[in-house]
């Protein structure tokens, strides 16, 4: 056999040309599908990580995704608010550890405005565990500072210092509509997560209700910019509504115990999910596209195993002289057809060796500035089992593919006998 | 005398669908003799050249290879009998393109154990001697591509192809025919030589008449073969 492999192996190098085309094609599908694969995981794996440490997320009855998307992706908005005592009611109870209130409904120019407690930052943790770390500067301490995500600092060219002015709602500022008499500052800088919190503008609570007063009628009173930023300073700015609240509770065990009873509460009707779950119920849905993209990519690697197939059958007539040769020699039908056979598996093996290395040079290429700056990372970028199946079902498909003009040559080489005919 | 190489007896062929082709009562090839078998194309000469190597089946008769039964044996059994057994020479285009002339000739060697016990040294330098003997010795004519040697190059390393490992019985079928008269002289002269010395039963087919001269012994096939030339 391995006779026949260093005669396949020359029969190749012979062909460099046309091989070497062959060969890039099955490279760049391997290369298409491993990356799609890990772009995949990498996506699902930074999807999973944008929460953790937290519990229970609690707000206005809606659907648990949609609780989700508003609460952690910053996506969409709340139909209804979780009332002030209702917050301080969940925050005492008995099995309740921690309760960060977030506020949201502003934006400033395109990014969310997040009203919290200064506990936010020791309680919201992404990834495995890992804490939001300031990059630079501190937390917020005064009524008008904000401390922005990664992304915000980076799009709008913000540093410490900076001034901003908040705009109602979520659309782009325009003047008249926005909190423009209540400049705020940046005071810190968070380091990248790849999660929406670098997408994020943070402000204390009572900053949220601050802008907003002169709102009450859910539109700007004219009189509004003549009250002062001392007298607002005087008043109580406690809010009146949180937009949702995030639980750590002190024993894990009685998670369902305490949702059970949110979502039974006799007051004022909430819901309360588990984070883990509502991701993996919204992951569902994007896995529909993630799958559609990976049976293209699966479908690309068919091509190039195609390819292969083509340019063995196209050689196989001008090869036919080489057959008869190899038989008169002593080569029996089945040399032929392992001949055949192996020229395709080493091309669909080599192509597909050489679609790995690709994809990985690329990955240590890249990775490295995607994680800087969009604090992805590219995960699972050593080889690991995914490539090593895809270079056996490769290597193994190019096989089954060479088996048909391997079997053509197969059937010739007992026809043709010794006579070449031309 | 030995007893012969390749004996015949009642030989009857028919492609699948049609009349015979061959029908030979008798035809034998002793060993160590060099044998000119003449034919016109289309007498079947190379329908019994592919039955002798065993790539072709008879439909009837006795073919003996060595003193094997070549219709008893299974079409694998057939395959290592040529391989071990026998050396061929075709009209041209004789060699492997992707293959180095040194790996043209030892190519044999791949397939048959046996033939590659017989050689006692490299298989390489084995190659280089019969080359030499055959007139091939500059290096720089060894490393050049099959195919950018002359038909009488190629021709001379499908024999040295053909002899190496030291098989019985050598078959050339119209090996000269592109060859132009010197060149094919020489051919005709150095292949005989070189079967002699290895004791090799050369089976030399050609249509020219002429060339009987140059073999110890001459058969027509249109003498043998009852079927009759249709050509």
């Amino acid at each position: 056999m391995s006779a026949i492999l260093s005669l396949a192996w020359k029969s190749l190098m012979n062909r460099k040309g046309s091989v070497l085309l062959t060969l890039l094609a099955v490279a760049l599908s391997v290369a298409l599908f491993l990356g799609v694969d890990k772009a995949r995981t990498g996506a699902r794996e930074g999807f999973g990580n944008t929460i953790s440490g937290t519990e229970l997320i609690v707000g206005a009855p809606t659907g648990s995704v949609n609780l989700l998307l508003y609460s952690v992706f910053r996506m969409g908005s709340a139909t209804a608010e979780v009332s002030w005592p209702t917050y301080q009611e969940i925050a005492a109870r008995p099995d309740v550890d921690w309760a960060v209130p977030i506020s949201l409904g502003d934006s400033h120019r395109g990014f969310r405005v997040m009203g919290t407690t200064p506990d936010y930052f020791d309680h919201y943790k992404y990834g495995r565990n890992q804490d939001l770390l300031l990059a630079q500067g501190e937390q917020f301490e005064d009524l008008f500072e904000a401390v922005i995500g990664a992304d915000v600092a980076r799009e709008l060219n913000y540093t410490l210092g900076s001034p901003m002015i908040l705009s109602h709602g979520l659309g782009q500022a325009d003047f008249g509509s926005g909190h423009e008499n209540r400049p705020f500052r940046v005071v810190g800088i968070l380091a990248p997560t790849g999660t929406p919190v670098d997408q994020t503008v943070h402000v204390s609570l009572e900053a949220i209700t601050a802008i907003h007063v002169g709102w009450e009628t859910g539109a700007k009173n004219p009189l509004a910019d003549n009250i002062t930023e001392e007298t607002i300073r005087s008043f109580d700015l406690t809010p009146k509504t949180v937009t949702a609240i995030f639980l750590g509770l002190k024993r894990r065990g009685t998670i369902l115990t305490t949702r059970r009873e949110i979502n039974t509460n006799r007051g004022e009707p909430l819901m309360a999910i588990i984070p883990s779950q509502a991701l993996a119920e919204l992951w569902s849905v994007t896995a529909i596209a993630e799958r559609a993209l990976l049976a293209v990519s699966i479908f690309v690697i068919a091509v190039g195993v195609v390819s292969i197939l083509t340019s063995i059958l196209t050689s196989l007539n001008e090869r036919r002289r080489e057959m008869s040769i190899l038989r008169a020699v002593g080569a029996r039908p089945g040399h032929i057809f392992a001949l055949l056979v192996l020229e395709a598996g080493l091309v669909g093996f080599l192509g597909a060796a050489l679609g790995i290395l690709l994809i990985h040079v690329l990955l240590a290429v890249v990775g490295p500035l995607v994680s800087a700056h969009y604090g992805i990372s590219l995960i699972g970028t050593g080889p690991g089992p995914t490539d090593i199946y895809t270079l056996l079902a490769v290597t193994g498909a190019a096989l089954l593919a060479g088996a048909i003009p391997a079997w053509m040559a197969f059937r010739r080489s007992l026809a043709d006998g010794l006579s070449i005919r031309l | 005398m030995a007893e012969p190489v390749v004996s015949i007896s009642d030989l009857r062929f028919a492609w699948t669908t049609g009349e015979d082709v061959l029908d030979i009562a008798a035809f034998r090839l002793e060993a160590g003799e060099r044998l000119f078998l003449r034919g016109a194309s289309g007498s079947g000469k190379s329908t019994l050249l592919g039955i002798i190597a065993g790539v072709l089946e008879a439909g009837s008769g006795q073919v003996n290879v060595l003193g094997q039964n070549l219709s008893s044996l299974k079409p694998a059994a057939r395959d290592r009998l040529r391989a071990d057994h026998l050396g061929v020479i075709f009209q041209m285009f004789n060699l492997v393109p992707y293959l180095s002339v040194v790996g043209n000739v030892t190519l044999p060697l791949r397939f048959s154990p046996q033939r590659r016990a017989a050689i006692s040294g490299e298989e390489d330098d084995e190659a280089r001697r019969l080359l030499a003997r055959l007139g091939l010795t500059d290096e720089t004519l060894l490393t050049r591509r099959v195919s950018d040697l002359s038909v009488g190059q190629q021709q001379r390393v499908a024999a040295a192809r053909a002899l190496i490992g030291g098989p019985e019985i050598v078959i050339a079928d119209e090996p000269t025919s592109a060859l132009d008269a010197d060149a094919r002289d020489r051919f005709i002269e150095l292949l005989s030589e070189e079967a002699r010395r290895t004791d090799a039963a050369l089976l030399f087919v050609s249509h020219d008449a002429s060339l009987a001269s140059h073999f110890d012994r001459s058969v027509d096939l249109g003498e043998i073969n009852r079927v009759g030339v249709t050509a």
